[in-house]
């Protein structure tokens, strides 16, 4: 709650703010708009007011309200928002060299919310992603899924749960990325045991909880690594783990089988082998296309088709950046090269936007263009699966965060002297460029 | 829709051990390359037996040897003319003594595309590329050409030239990132002109295979950046099985790396510093100097002793190979042409990242530039780089080429077709954006006598495509290099 007042006050003195306030409604008009939830609408009107969106369809049968302010987008499109289910902007650092099990680390704790990357992010279309700790550890930390809004600190840009708590996951990993010297596994068996031992803890961490039956005098010590496991073995927190083989891959649906919690695998480099077995539990996957195969052992059978094939075998997709292996501002291009490969149009655009959304639980409130959910969109000067195709604009819950059109918004989009600095903070209350 | 991508490739990479020979023989390539420029006699011994029923003969003539001696404004065109009398006598020569049989498919292609690239003027609609014994016949317009019943018939709606990709490590740095197959940089020392990539190659390497699908049929690759002078590259073709076989030219360049990557850090390690690399390598040009000097004017008793090391450089201070330098400060560039003044030595430049800060100085030393892979990562020396820089550099007039760089990770290489994409989508014209890895590239790498565009008597290297070839959702659907259709799998 504090944070949310805190967030409010905030926003009063973003100067990003005060295009919401003098024009709390929004009307794009003319674009061809894709709201994922229905069918492409040729001429279409998009109302936005409060942040959320207020209606969608076509101009002959959408009213645009007297008080909006009217945006001519004719011959542009228009779609939700993309959300990105695996970035490492903000110069994160999440689990340290000590063990390769560390749940209590959040990566929260470690991001620069004026690193130049999150420019990066909103050039390229992305208005939610999830954050994700580092790579080489079983489990390297909480994730934190956050909105791409205009920010000072991190706080500004988290997604509150109904408690006021900022969400997220919990990653993990598997196969070599994990394996080295002691105290790391030096094998997928010792992986796989060393995260059955600690989900055993969490079980029993449970129980003692549950047996205290809120008596304060009967409840274990505190112990902020098992918290964050209980809240996903209570299915609260969801894993996103890390995989490339396929016999690792068979791993986690044996890991989940015996635990029960929520997974989604990401990367997956070898799903097309074993996707009727990913299709059989439900698992969703959260994969990423890269210009070629290897770069190590297990990404050697990478292929452009695995979102085609996991697609088919009814399997339910999303992409992701993986920011810096791949720039979040060509996140447009991972649906393209999925639909080279075979995938469907609709399944690829999905997998940009619902289907992310779907993975993180921010289902109703991002996703699509449907009335009453967070008004994130992008406009776009032309078909998203093109190479030619610019986002012209971000709006991230009715404010515009990214505009082609703008000098400093244009060099973070293409690049350019300065374009590898850290934002200029918002600072409230004056013109920042007296402050420097 | 396209199934087919992983299972050729991973078909590929099944039988990548395997020689060709044993997989379904359609050519044999022949190339005397080196050695029978040097000794006169076509290799015939070393075919294995089980080619001794092959479907085509394909010589490729090297310009290894000839180089050489090749004066450096005569370029490749006297060296080629020169190999070529000597190939058809080969030619002749292997086809009477054998009887072996020519391979129709293979060597005689009539490629129709409803819009053909040819980059030596406008693009024909409706054209067909007529290829025969590994050369270009004729390229015209399809209207009033009877095709030939010899000819093998391609079609694609789009065809242009074989992609060149500008720089590479394929072929060194290998798809699994082990030790036992990354030969792109050795780390022994700071300053190796004298490292061959011809000696680093393996023709068979997966990624070879992965760039080709995509229409590269040519590619400079060799020794990365990362040290002061990680070695000599070289221009292959994207096929064969030896680096032998697949030979354009070698050397291509000795590489130089000014900047941040080859800086090395610990106490002793040298260079440790920018103004201490700029230090070692002056020092290594002046020493080639002494070398030149006295290989030039000293009493054959009193001649030095042969270095390989001064023997690279040397040729670099004759002019004979540009020193390709990777910079992307602006900084490093500006070092970079101020010892291309100061030893009057031609050079590339390579990635380049900030070169739009400094495009009157590189325009004005009449310096080419390879430039970064649009999708590198922006960071460390690159931090500032931009998609907008090959059409800066372009309008600029500063000769401008595309490539896939080195990746020391995921993805292991990138794919020359992509970058220039994004260049396409970033302020260079389709046209000039193709330019960057088709005859500018040629131009740049001096092979433009060869490949690079579709005319007469060029080598027969194309790519097909069902659409435009920049669009992510388009296919490269058949690759033909030296007149072998390569790749017919939608890619």
């Amino acid at each position: 709650m504090r944070l949310t007042v805190l967030f409010a006050a905030v926003w009063l003195c973003l100067p990003g703010a005060v295009v919401r306030a003098d024009s709390d409604v929004v009307a794009f008009v003319g674009a061809r708009v894709l709201p994922i939830a229905g069918d492409p609408i040729q001429d279409g009107v998009v109302v936005i007011r409060g942040g959320k969106i207020d209606a969608v369809g076509s101009r002959r049968t959408t009213t645009v309200p007297a008080e909006a302010t009217t945006l001519d987008v004719s011959g542009k499109w228009i779609m939700p928002g993309l959300i990105d289910t695996h970035n490492h902007v903000g110069g994160i650092g999440g689990a340290d060299s000590t063990g390769p099990i560390q749940p209590d680390v959040r990566v929260l704790d470690s991001i620069n919310a004026l690193d130049a990357g999150f420019r990066r992010v909103v050039a390229g279309g992305l208005t939610t992603i999830n954050v994700m700790p580092g790579s080489g550890h079983l489990l390297s930390g909480q994730t934190v899924y956050l909105k791409m809004r205009k920010a000072r600190t991190i706080e500004d840009l988290f997604i509150l749960d109904a408690d006021g708590k900022p969400t997220g996951g919990i990653k993990m990993a598997n196969g070599t990325n994990s394996q080295r010297d002691k105290p790391f596994p030096g094998t997928r068996g010792k992986s796989a045991a060393l995260v059955r031992e600690q989900f055993v803890k969490a079980q029993e961490y449970r129980e003692k909880i549950k047996r205290a039956a809120g008596d304060p005098e009967k409840m274990p010590a505190r112990d902020l690594g098992l918290e964050a496991l209980v809240d996903v073995l209570e299915k609260n927190r969801v894993v996103h783990f890390h995989t490339h083989r396929h016999d690792d891959i068979m791993t986690i649906l044996r890991l989940v089988k015996e635990f029960d919690f929520r997974v989604v695998l990401h990367h997956v480099s070898e799903g097309w082998k074993v996707a009727d077995e990913i299709a059989a539990a439900s698992v969703p996957c959260s994969i990423i296309l890269v210009d070629s195969p290897g770069g190590k052992l297990e990404t050697v059978n990478l292929a452009f088709r695995t979102g085609a094939v996991l697609e088919k075998a009814g399997v339910k997709v999303a992409f992701h950046t993986d920011d810096w292996i791949t720039d979040s501002r060509l996140f447009l291009r991972m649906a393209a090269l999925g639909v080279r490969a075979g995938m469907s149009r609709e399944g690829a655009l999905k997998a940009l936007t619902i289907h992310g959304a779907e993975i993180l639980d921010l289902q109703d409130r991002t996703g699509t263009l449907e009335p009453g959910k967070d008004a994130d969109l992008i406009v776009l000067s032309g078909d998203p699966l093109s190479v030619y195709t610019k986002v012209l604009e971000t709006w991230v819950e009715g404010v515009k965060v990214f505009d082609r059109g703008d000098p400093t918004d244009h060099l973070h989009a293409v690049g350019g002297y300065g374009a590898g600095n850290d934002q200029t903070p918002y600072f409230c209350c004056f013109d920042h460029a007296e402050g420097q | 829709m396209r199934q087919h991508n992983h299972e050729a490739f991973a078909a590929r990479r099944r039988t990548a051990g395997i020689p060709a020979c044993l997989k379904k023989p359609s050519a044999i390539r022949h190339q005397p390359s080196a050695i029978s420029c040097q000794h006169g006699a076509p290799r015939t011994a070393g075919i294995p037996a089980c080619l001794k029923k092959p479907l085509a003969i394909r010589h490729q003539p090297s310009a290894i040897s000839c180089q050489h001696g090749a004066p450096r404004t005569a370029g490749i065109l006297a060296c080629n003319s020169k190999v070529r009398a000597h190939t058809y006598v080969a030619l002749a020569t292997l086809f009477l003594i054998s009887a072996w049989p020519a391979q129709p498919a293979a060597a005689q292609v009539a490629v129709i595309g409803k819009t053909v690239y040819t980059m030596a003027g406008a693009p024909i609609r409706d054209g067909v590329v007529v290829v025969r014994d590994g050369k270009i016949e004729q390229v015209r317009p399809l209207f009033g050409f009877v095709i030939p019943d010899d000819l093998r018939v391609l079609r694609a709606t789009v065809v242009t030239p074989g992609l060149i990709d500008a720089h590479s490590v394929v072929g060194l740095s290998g798809i699994y990132n082990q030790k036992h197959d990354q030969d792109q940089i050795e780390r022994s020392t700071a300053i190796q002109p004298e490292l061959r990539a011809q000696d680093a190659y393996n023709a068979l390497e997966d990624l070879v295979g992965w760039i080709r699908g995509f229409g590269i049929t040519t590619v400079h690759t060799g020794h990365a950046p990362g040290e002061l002078v990680s070695g000599q590259t070289m221009i292959v073709k994207t096929t064969g099985r030896t680096a032998d076989e697949a030979m354009v030219r070698a050397p291509a360049t000795v590489a130089a790396t000014l900047g941040s990557s080859a800086v090395k850090k610990g106490k002793g390690k040298t260079p440790g510093t920018r103004a201490k690399m700029i230090a070692l390598l002056r020092a290594e040009l002046i020493k080639a100097q002494e070398y030149r000097k006295k290989l030039a004017t000293a009493e054959e008793d009193k001649k030095p002793a042969r270095d390989l090391r001064l023997d690279a450089l040397s040729r670099v201070l004759a002019g004979e190979v540009p020193l390709m330098i990777t910079a992307d400060r602006a900084q490093d560039i500006a070092n970079a042409l101020r010892v291309a003044r100061e030893f009057e030595i031609r050079i590339i430049l390579e990635s380049a990242a900030e070169s739009y800060v400094l495009v009157d100085e590189i325009k004005q030393a009449g310096v080419p530039v390879i430039l970064h892979p649009m999708m590198y990562r922006a960071w460390g020396d690159r931090k500032n780089m931009s998609y907008e820089t090959a059409a800066i550099l372009h309008k600029a007039g500063i000769p401008v080429a595309l490539q896939s760089g080195y990746e020391s990770y995921v993805p292991k290489t990138r794919v020359a077709l992509f970058e220039a994409a994004i260049a396409a989508a970033n302020g260079l014209t389709f046209d000039e954006a193709l330019a960057t890895i088709t005859i500018d590239a040629a131009r740049i790498l001096g092979i433009d006598e060869r490949v690079g565009s579709l005319e007469a008597d060029k080598d027969g290297d194309l790519a097909l495509y069902d659409g435009d070839p920049f669009e992510y959702i388009t296919h490269c659907t058949g690759v033909i290099i030296d007149g072998v259709v390569v790749s017919e799998t939608p890619h």
